[in-house]
């Protein structure tokens, strides 16, 4: 080892057998999660953030507009209504980290560093988005709490509850594979901000999260019935207020997995080639 | 293994309509630094991508440690490090943090990460702020601990792409005695820079590159020699004469208001620049005559120094 030459082999040699195969891909979007969550636990005024926004709307939804709309469904307070929507948009909105991190990555020259390393071409984006999923289930589970202090009542039982918060996480998952693209392919933070706004809100507005959307235009109705954040948020209701066909649940699923399986390789592709 | 460790054959990256490296070739024997010289948009930081497996060329080849950049990136990936051009660190990670991650995705192992780890904070200062967040570095401090970054698998080829651009002169030194030794220990470098002086010093080879093409290389002695062994600079009253000064005696304007020439000929060009101004009535406010400079071969060569653009 004190010769130059007999150093370089080893390192080579030590490696050759690793960077490949999927324990290392495992190992690598570990390490990267951790790197994301460490971030977090840093600047914890950025979680606080996160949960601005949700209890802004539910101050709205729930004190503010509220009183004026009628319940979706019948025989259930509003509050019960509203608070899948919240919980929904909230995941889906915890989606612009996954952006917005990526795109600080990016600009702060850190991904070509990571291009340069031995490591698993997919862990970059994996570890982003499982340490945002995450965030999501801490997020979400503060809201579920916010909800309940809100007069938020279940009116199932603790597992399919528990079973309603996975099924907007995996949503959420889902989302977030739309938003690396985005962060890819921006130039900053800033940038996928802006860029994510446009396609957040007809998913989360144009839908029945808030209202139901029987009084809307035809148009408008058509979509919000079909897209899948509505298909969601009625899953979730289906597991957490028992007032919508189970249907609602494997269609959100089925969502989840088509959106993930599509976005998450031309993600990874953008990654590699971009 | 092979006695070049850096090769590029032919290499081009285009943007859209812009050539960003032409055609560019160069072998970087083992052991030795190539300094990579060339004003802002050269395509200087596209080449270190493309040796690096970052950005994927759109022809020519690249080989790297014996391995092919396109069809063996692992393999580059696991003998090369890479100190890009902006500080790529993570600002919200301590310093330690920040290299402990990048051991660990390297794969040499959690507990050798830590302890490479120590050991580069130590090398390169940074011991008392190593818990602390990177965001609260000085820009100095950043640039040292992503050069440790690039050194954590003691790779033998490393890239360094303008590496002392914001470091103190004390830094600067320091950073040069760091790549000397691991010259010295067998390890290829890559660098590009602006400094000329930083070339002069470090490289063994210089490749002058301008708009995607190589124009010049060799060594430092050679580029200069290459030139001629006299400058003559004449500063003039204002820029526009400078302008029309530079045009007169075919120099190039260097800094607004001065005008160099690079001769073989030092005295008698002197006698015939000056006959020149003074039958256009143009009157230089001073004169000086020097050894060129690799900041003149860079000037000549590229019509541009390295500071504009
Ligand atoms: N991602 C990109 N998209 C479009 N053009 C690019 C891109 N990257 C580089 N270029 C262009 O390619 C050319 C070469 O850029 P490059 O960054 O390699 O220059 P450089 O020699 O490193 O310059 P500097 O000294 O400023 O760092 C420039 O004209 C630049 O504008
Ligand atoms: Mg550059």
């Amino acid at each position: 080892m004190n010769t130059p030459n007999a150093a370089l082999p080893t390192h080579v040699a030590i490696s050759t057998h690793a960077g490949s195969g999927f324990m290392w891909a495992a190992r690598d979007t570990m390490a990267m999660v951790w790197r994301n969550l460490t971030v977090v636990r840093r600047v914890p005024q950025l979680l606080v953030f996160a949960l601005v926004q949700p209890l802004i709307f539910v101050f709205m939804f729930r004190y503010v507009f509220g009183g004026a709309i009628p319940s979706g469904a019948a025989g259930l307070p509003y509050v019960d209504y509203l608070m899948p929507g919240i919980f929904v948009q909230t995941v889906t909105f915890g989606a612009i980290n996954t952006a917005v991190g990526l795109a600080e990555d990016k600009n702060k020259g850190l991904l070509e560093r990571l291009k340069s390393l031995p490591m698993s071409r997919s862990a970059v984006l994996g570890g982003r988005v499982l340490a945002d999923t995450t965030r999501n289930v801490f997020v979400v589970t503060m809201m579920l709490f916010v909800g309940f202090l809100v007069g938020f009542n279940t009116h199932t039982n603790a597992l399919k509850v528990a079973a309603g918060v996975g099924l907007m996480v995996l949503f959420g998952f889902a989302i977030c594979w739309i938003f690396a693209l985005i962060g890819l392919s921006v130039t900053n933070g800033e940038a996928a901000q802006a860029a994510a706004f446009p396609l957040l809100a007809p998913l989360t507005f144009a839908s029945n999260a808030f209202v139901p959307p029987d009084t809307m235009p035809d148009w408008l109705r058509w979509w919000a019935e079909r897209q899948p954040l509505s298909i969601t948020v009625r899953g979730v209701r289906a597991l957490m207020l028992g007032t919508e066909p189970m249907d609602y649940v494997w269609g959100s699923i089925a969502w989840s997995l088509a959106i993930t399986a599509v976005l998450a390789p031309l993600a990874v592709r953008r990654f590699r080639n971009g | 293994m092979t006695e070049t460790a850096i090769l590029a054959e032919d290499l081009r990256k285009t943007y859209g309509d812009v050539v960003a490296v032409d055609r560019i070739s160069l072998a970087v024997p083992r052991a030795t630094v190539l300094g990579l010289l060339g004003a802002n948009g050269a395509g200087k930081t596209t080449m270190v991508r493309m040796l690096t497996t970052v950005l994927k060329p759109d022809s020519g080849k690249g080989t790297v440690n014996g391995f092919d950049v396109q069809h063996q990136q692992q393999a580059v990936r696991r003998s090369i490090g890479l100190a890009g051009q902006y500080a790529a660190v993570d600002e919200n990670l301590t310093g330690r943090e920040n290299l402990v991650l990048v051991g660990r995705l390297t794969h040499i192992g959690k507990a050798a990460a830590r302890q490479r780890a120590d050991e580069l904070l130590d090398q390169f200062h940074l011991t008392d702020a190593g818990n602390r967040p990177v965001r609260t570095y000085s820009g100095g401090m950043r640039r040292r601990l992503d050069l440790g970054a690039a050194l954590v698998t003691h790779p033998p080829v490393l890239f360094l792409d303008e590496p002392t651009t914001g470091l103190d002169p004390a830094s600067r030194l320091d950073l040069w005695e760091v790549i000397e030794t691991l010259v010295a220990d067998g390890t290829t470098v890559l660098l590009t820079t602006q400094y000329l002086e930083e070339a002069d010093r470090l490289a063994d080879n210089i490749v002058v590159i301008d708009k995607g093409l190589i124009a010049a290389e060799g060594t430092a002695k050679q580029l200069k020699s290459r030139l001629g062994d006299t400058v003559i600079e004449f500063e003039l009253a204002s820029p526009q004469i400078a302008v029309v000064a530079a045009e007169l005696l075919g120099g190039t304007v260097a800094a607004g208001t001065i005008v160099r020439l690079v001769m073989s000929n030092g005295p008698s060009t002197l006698r015939e620049a000056l006959n020149r101004l003074s039958s256009a009535d143009v009157v230089p406010a001073h004169v000086a005559l020097r050894e060129p400079t690799l900041d003149d071969v860079f000037l000549t060569l590229t019509g541009n120094s390295g500071a504009n653009s």
